[in-house]
């Protein structure tokens, strides 16, 4: 950074400037919003316009063509530290910006929003558009500077809900609270069903004949994660079907307590439940299953539950 | 007896990762527009439009045939939406199938979407109620442990769904909507890459694809006026199941068996493997083939890898599986059902280009979704049943 200087020298109110014709037209222009080039002898549209055209030193035709607003980035530079006269107090790019209609480039600053380095939408064929100074005089910088075109809008989304668990899973989740796993009995398959729903999904009847399970079960089958979540203790983790035993269908949780590549088809297993002064009335109160000391159940035995 | 069905018209836009340069009535019009050219039809000539998308978690739209009815030409017409999680696309057709069938409209514009780039699916199917605890991560890490017990059930090799991932994205390569094109896609490529949910691959995997794929279905007199060959449709058939039972075979569950056993008596097939020249089914992961071919009858139970290892399920086998690539090579997954029915059509129209099998005249279009609750499938043939 340069240091503070030590002696300023600035001409009272500022130089004044004759624009002339052409570029006398294209800072009115500016001033009510539009912007506009001059044809040359051969057809050019040159923006901002000049009294020649620079390719072959000839007067340009006087014939205005208004052109944009929206435009496409030729090229452009990063400035990762605006100076104090800089048109933007955040990181921008100087941007050669082609007005739609026009043959050649404009200077101009672009925001891309708050960046620390270029956005990956920043690139050549970027198409942008001025965003205008809502008092404007007649310079340019009425436009305030260039911003890309939209492309996507957010859509936020929320809903509230009152949730209750309802006769079946409030019962359950009473169990858990005191360190129980209930379930129930249907009186047409005799199968018990655990977390109960109140129903057996597969006669379609409702149950009511409550069923203390114990803690323990086999695995039926599982899934190593390798990717991440919240809810697991570790990369990679284990979900697992669980057969309580005496229960009627597998359940969904996780096993801990040994290497991801020792879980088995068949391991027996026990909850882990976190210490009593924290239960509460959710599943939460079970952290996992981990492995029993007792021999693998044969696939014989659980292969219907699969 | 049902009226007679056809598909006088199919649409696809390309799949692709991303496509921001449209909008989702954009991206709807695009293969609407496509499935109207096909069958030579403008918008008015359509009678009614059903449309399906994944569920609303996804992407956070909710009542897509409010939504789009203009974009649609359903201003003035019937418009439904239809909604059978993954299954959607294949139920979305036959929801419009059963409009021709039963006599109600002539001409039904089907179509389904999705834009997974701005959607995103893993955290819609994990979200948890205070209640309980879902401890799954995404479609992977629901259908990983029942991969598992069907590799232990039929004592299938571990490779078999190595061949599957190969064999899909080499027909993918044929196929100019498909999404992956992997060329020189090898064993070793798919067994380098990492294990998401053990037993799947990254590459076992399906990608996330924004797409949508449409079809116009017509009644027998109009089918008669369509310009190009028509897919008859030879039969249609819905199943669905809880997730939780006791007894449930969710490896080979009973609402997929029974819904290939009524799709194909209507269509008069005793022995699929014989009597269909390829099949279009729903395999987002490569193990499902294997799986859903003993499921689909295409063989007895525990058979389904040797079939996929013989080669049998290859372009150049007895029963082409997924010619264009399937669900593995493209996912747009609303639209994933809806394409499996519209390659079976193309397939027995003669007009699936480089994927072609040659001389089909009978295909399968099959879709599930949920935890494999929800089915739906239809026959498709060459000739007017």
């Amino acid at each position: 950074m340069a240091s503070e200087p030590n002696h300023v020298l600035e001409f009272p109110g500022g130089y004044t400037r004759s624009v002339g014709p052409v570029i006398g037209r294209f800072l009115s222009e500016l001033r009510d919003g539009r912007i506009v080039g001059v044809r040359t002898a051969g057809g050019r549209v040159l923006v901002p316009p000049a009294e020649y055209d620079p390719d072959t030193g000839e007067d340009t035709t006087r014939e205005f063509v208004e052109v944009g607003p929206a435009g496409t980035v030729t090229t452009w530079a990063w400035v990762p530290e605006p100076r104090p006269g800089h048109p933007l107090d955040r990181p921008f790019a100087w941007a050669l910006i082609r007005p739609d209609g026009a043959d050649t480039a404009l200077l101009h600053a672009l925001d891309v929003g708050d960046h620390a380095e270029p956005p990956r939408l920043l690139k050549t064929g970027l198409r942008v558009r001025p965003k205008w100074r809502a008092e404007r005089t007649g310079g340019i910088g009425d436009i305030e500077c260039f911003r890309p075109e939209v492309t996507m809008i957010t859509a936020p989304t929320r809903l509230e809900y009152r949730l209750r668990g309802g006769r079946a899973l409030d019962r359950f989740l009473e169990g858990i609270e005191q360190g129980k796993i209930i379930g129930h009995r249907c009186d047409v398959c005799g199968q018990v069903i655990v977390p109960m729903k109140g129903l057996c999904p597969k006669d379609g009847v409702p149950t009511t004949q409550e069923v203390e399970l114990p803690d323990t079960g086999t695995v039926t089958t599982f899934a190593v994660n390798n990717l991440p979540d919240p809810r697991a203790p570790e990369v990679p983790f284990v979900s697992a079907y669980i057969l309580l035993d005496g229960a009627g269908l597998t359940m969904l949780t996780l096993v801990a307590g040994l290497p991801a590549d020792q879980v088995r088809m068949g391991m027996r297993v026990r909850a882990a439940w976190r210490p009593r002064a924290e239960w509460t009335r959710a599943m939460s109160n079970i952290k996992w299953f981990e492995p029993l000391d007792e021999p693998d159940v044969p696939f014989d035995d659980i292969k219907d539950y699969l | 007896m049902a009226e007679r069905c056809a598909v006088i018209g199919v649409g696809q836009t390309a799949y692709r990762t991303r496509r921001p340069d449209v909008s989702v009535p954009g991206l709807l019009r695009e293969a609407a527009a496509r499935a109207l050219e096909d069958a030579g039809l403008t918008w008015t000539d359509i009678d009614a439009v059903v449309i399906g998308k994944a569920p609303d978690l996804f992407e956070g739209m909710t009542h897509p045939e409010a939504y789009l009815a203009d974009a649609l030409g359903a201003a003035g017409k019937p418009i439904m939406r239809v909604h059978t999680a993954g299954s959607v696309g294949g139920s979305t057709a036959l929801v419009a199938a059963s409009l021709v069938r039963g006599g109600v409209h002539d001409r039904v514009l089907t179509i389904a979407y999705e834009k997974q780039s701005e959607s995103n699916a893993t955290w819609a199917l994990t979200v948890n109620t205070p209640f309980t605890t879902s401890l799954v991560v995404g479609a992977g890490g629901y259908f990983a442990p029942h991969i598992r017990a069907y590799m232990r059930r039929s004592g299938a090799p571990d490779h078999v769904g190595t061949l599957v991932a190969v064999k899909d994205r080499e027909n993918a390569l044929k196929n100019p909507y498909a999404h992956l094109k992997i060329p020189g896609i090898s064993r070793e490529m798919v067994e380098a890459t990492p294990m998401l949910w053990e037993p799947i691959r990254y590459l076992e995997t399906c990608p996330s694809s924004d797409g949508a794929c449409a079809m116009v279905l017509a009644s027998e007199s109009a089918a008669r006026r369509a310009p190009r060959p028509a897919a008859w449709v030879h039969g249609t058939a819905m199943r669905s199941e809880p997730i939780f039972f006791a007894g449930r075979d969710t490896v080979s569950p009973q609402g997929g068996k029974d819904c290939a056993a009524d799709v194909y008596r209507q269509a008069g097939i005793t022995d699929p493997r014989a009597e269909l020249d390829c099949a279009e089914v729903y395999v987002p992961f490569s193990w499902y083939e294997p799986m859903w071919l003993e499921n689909l009858g295409f063989c007895g139970e525990g058979e389904g890898w040797k079939l996929t290892e013989s080669g049998a399920t290859a372009l150049t086998g007895d029963i082409p599986w997924n010619p264009s690539g399937g669900v593995l090579s493209s996912n747009p997954i609303g639209a994933s059902g809806m394409i499996r029915f519209a390659e079976a059509a193309l397939q027995v129209r003669g007009m699936a280009g480089e994927h072609q099998v040659d001389g089909a005249r009978r295909a399968l279009g099959h879709a599930y979704g949920g935890g494999a609750q929800f089915f739906a499938m239809w026959i498709v043939g060459s000739d007017r049943p």
